[in-house]
């Protein structure tokens, strides 16, 4: 165990700390993820999670607290460097984020084409291979985003994130707004990213059973804080109170919602 | 008090403004010299800029030059006889110098400026901005870029253009309504055109041109939340060029012309 490839995680973030004016959203986070795990972070709405996800990628700039991708601290890479610890990353976002300028199979092939200079023709090849392991055709390639249902646009940032292979994939709620069964086609396609190809997984969902299945270890978010942190398996039993409320989706627990009645 | 506050507060936002426009501007200054460019999105842009504004400044420039001869005209008319010399010459030398840059960028500003604005800022509120950056693309080389290097070089092109029709435009009215000689007219107009009052012209749209693809691009990259920002961003490039557009109109012709 003293080789570095093993003792070194993929990413690590020690005391992250990021605030909107007064609202302290992250208060000091800190979170090891080992290469090619699979890691899922639960929480409420609007505690942090796409938030934390954003810091990670330099989207965000943290206020404070240490980010580490492959043991380089990447809060102080010049922007000129950023772009290459991009091209470890792989993003799909909450709400998409397609380029509605280009069609379907560009947005799949944009990666490929830009950051690998894969000619074209090449690149829409990959692109309806892509397309074709989330569920979609050829033909909805040729389509605008905008003319793809929610579901459809998930699925095709989905496959714009595994497009170009990259070594660490987030995903913010990638079964949010998919039919069951297209969602657990989705799971399958993140186990085998990192089963098979060894990608590290950082997931963000509010669907338990996605959780279970997709993660090596999930871990909550609450008030800032990373409360707690298991195996997947062990989430059903954690004995934190907070989780199993989480867990159960109940409204009586610890946690309040802020709703008048 | 509450008052000092306001101009305070008021001072110390448009100081960051200045401040982040220098920024910009530098930075997408920067990308234009480093590699990669994107020759397809250039041209692209070219076409949007240049091609697709041919009708508005055409019609604005044919106008202008047909006004400006009849104004001339009945204007001169009232001091002297025989004033054709005097519209040819006034037409020429207003449309090349002034008219001809002032209008075709301002309309450019008001179809250009506003739509960049627009599909940046779109983009921007839809996190596509982020989605670019996470791709290992720059934004400022990918979208910024090529519209600053098309505007700058797609303006001087459609003023040369709107120089002719404007020229034109003031031929027509001359011949047909005020009845003028049009082999002295045209005579007339050759021999009243200066080069340096073409040049200056040209000058101009090219940093009308880059003005206007800058404060576009700039409003569209700083908008925020949702639709309402995007309709912010879009004023706010349409106003702030038109203003920067009129302002480096008397910069640079106090650098040609003054003494
Ligand atoms: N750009 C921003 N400017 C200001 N506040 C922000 C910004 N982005 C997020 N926030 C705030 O940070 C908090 C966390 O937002 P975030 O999007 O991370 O929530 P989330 O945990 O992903 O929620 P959900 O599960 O609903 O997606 C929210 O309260 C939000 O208001
Ligand atoms: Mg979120």
């Amino acid at each position: 165990m003293n080789s570095t490839e093993n003792t070194v995680p993929k990413i690590s973030l020690k005391d992250v700390k990021k605030s909107f004016g007064a609202k302290r959203v992250l208060d000091g986070v800190t979170l090891d993820i080992a290469k090619g795990e699979s890691v899922v972070v639960i929480g409420g709405s609007g505690t942090g999670k796409s938030v934390l996800i954003k810091s990670i990628i330099g989207i965000l700039l943290a206020d404070s607290g240490i980010i580490k991708v492959d043991g380089e601290d990447v809060t102080q890479v010049q922007a000129s460097a950023r772009e290459s610890v991009n091209r470890k990353f792989g993003m799909l976002f909450q709400g998409a984020a397609l380029f509605d300028s280009l069609p379907v199979w560009e947005n799949v092939a944009f990666g490929l084409m830009q950051r690998e200079r894969m000619s074209r023709k090449h690149a829409k090849e990959r692109a309806i291979e892509t397309l074709a392991k989330v569920g979609l055709s050829a033909e909805v390639g040729e389509l605008a985003p905008s003319e793809l249902s929610g579901g459809m646009q998930k699925r095709v940032g989905l496959a714009r994130a595994i497009a170009g292979e990259p070594e660490i994939i987030f995903f913010d709620e990638p079964t949010t707004g998919l039919d069951p069964i297209m969602a657990d086609v989705i799971n399958d396609l993140i186990i085998s990213c990192v089963k098979q190809q060894g990608i590290t997984a950082l997931s963000i969902t509010h669907d338990m059973h996605s959780a279970r299945k997709i993660a090596d270890r999930v871990t909550m978010l609450y008030e800032g804080k990373l409360i707690w942190d298991g195996a997947a398996a062990d989430v059903d039993r954690s004995g934190n109170p907070y989780v199993e409320q989480f867990v159960h989706g109940s409204a009586e627990g610890p946690i309040k919602m802020q709703v008048r009645r | 008090m509450n008052f000092l506050a306001l101009i305070g507060r008021v001072v110390l936002a448009f100081l960051g403004h200045i401040g982040r426009l220098t920024l910009f501007t530098g930075t997408a200054l920067s990308h234009c010299v480093r590699p990669p460019i994107y020759p397809r999105l250039i041209g692209r842009q070219m076409i949007d800029i240049g091609y697709y504004s041919l009708p508005v400044v055409g019609l604005t420039a044919i106008f202008s030059g047909m006004v400006l001869a009849l104004q001339s005209y009945t204007g001169f008319a009232r001091f002297a006889a025989g004033s054709e010399n005097a519209v040819a010459n006034v037409v020429v030398v207003s449309l090349t110098r002034e008219l001809g840059p002032v209008l075709a960028g301002l309309m450019v500003a008001g179809r250009i400026g506003a739509s960049m604005a627009a599909e940046i800022g779109t983009m921007r509120v839809t996190e596509q901005l982020d989605a670019l950056t996470t791709l290992s693309t720059n934004p400022y080389k990918y979208l910024v870029v090529p519209r600053l290097i098309a505007g700058t070089l797609m303006l001087p092109l459609l003023v040369f253009i709107a120089d002719i029709i404007g020229i034109f435009g003031g031929f027509v009215v001359s011949v047909y309504k005020l009845g003028f000689n049009p082999a002295a007219y045209i005579s007339n107009t050759y021999d009243f055109m200066q080069p340096l009052d073409v040049i200056s012209g040209l000058v101009k749209a090219g940093v009308f041109g880059f003005i206007i693809a800058l404060m576009g691009c700039y409003s569209g990259y700083h908008s925020k939340g949702g639709a309402q920002g995007v309709g912010a961003a879009t004023t706010n490039a349409v106003v702030s060029s038109s203003i920067l557009i009129l302002t480096f109109n008397y910069i640079i012709t106090e650098l040609f012309f003054g003494t």
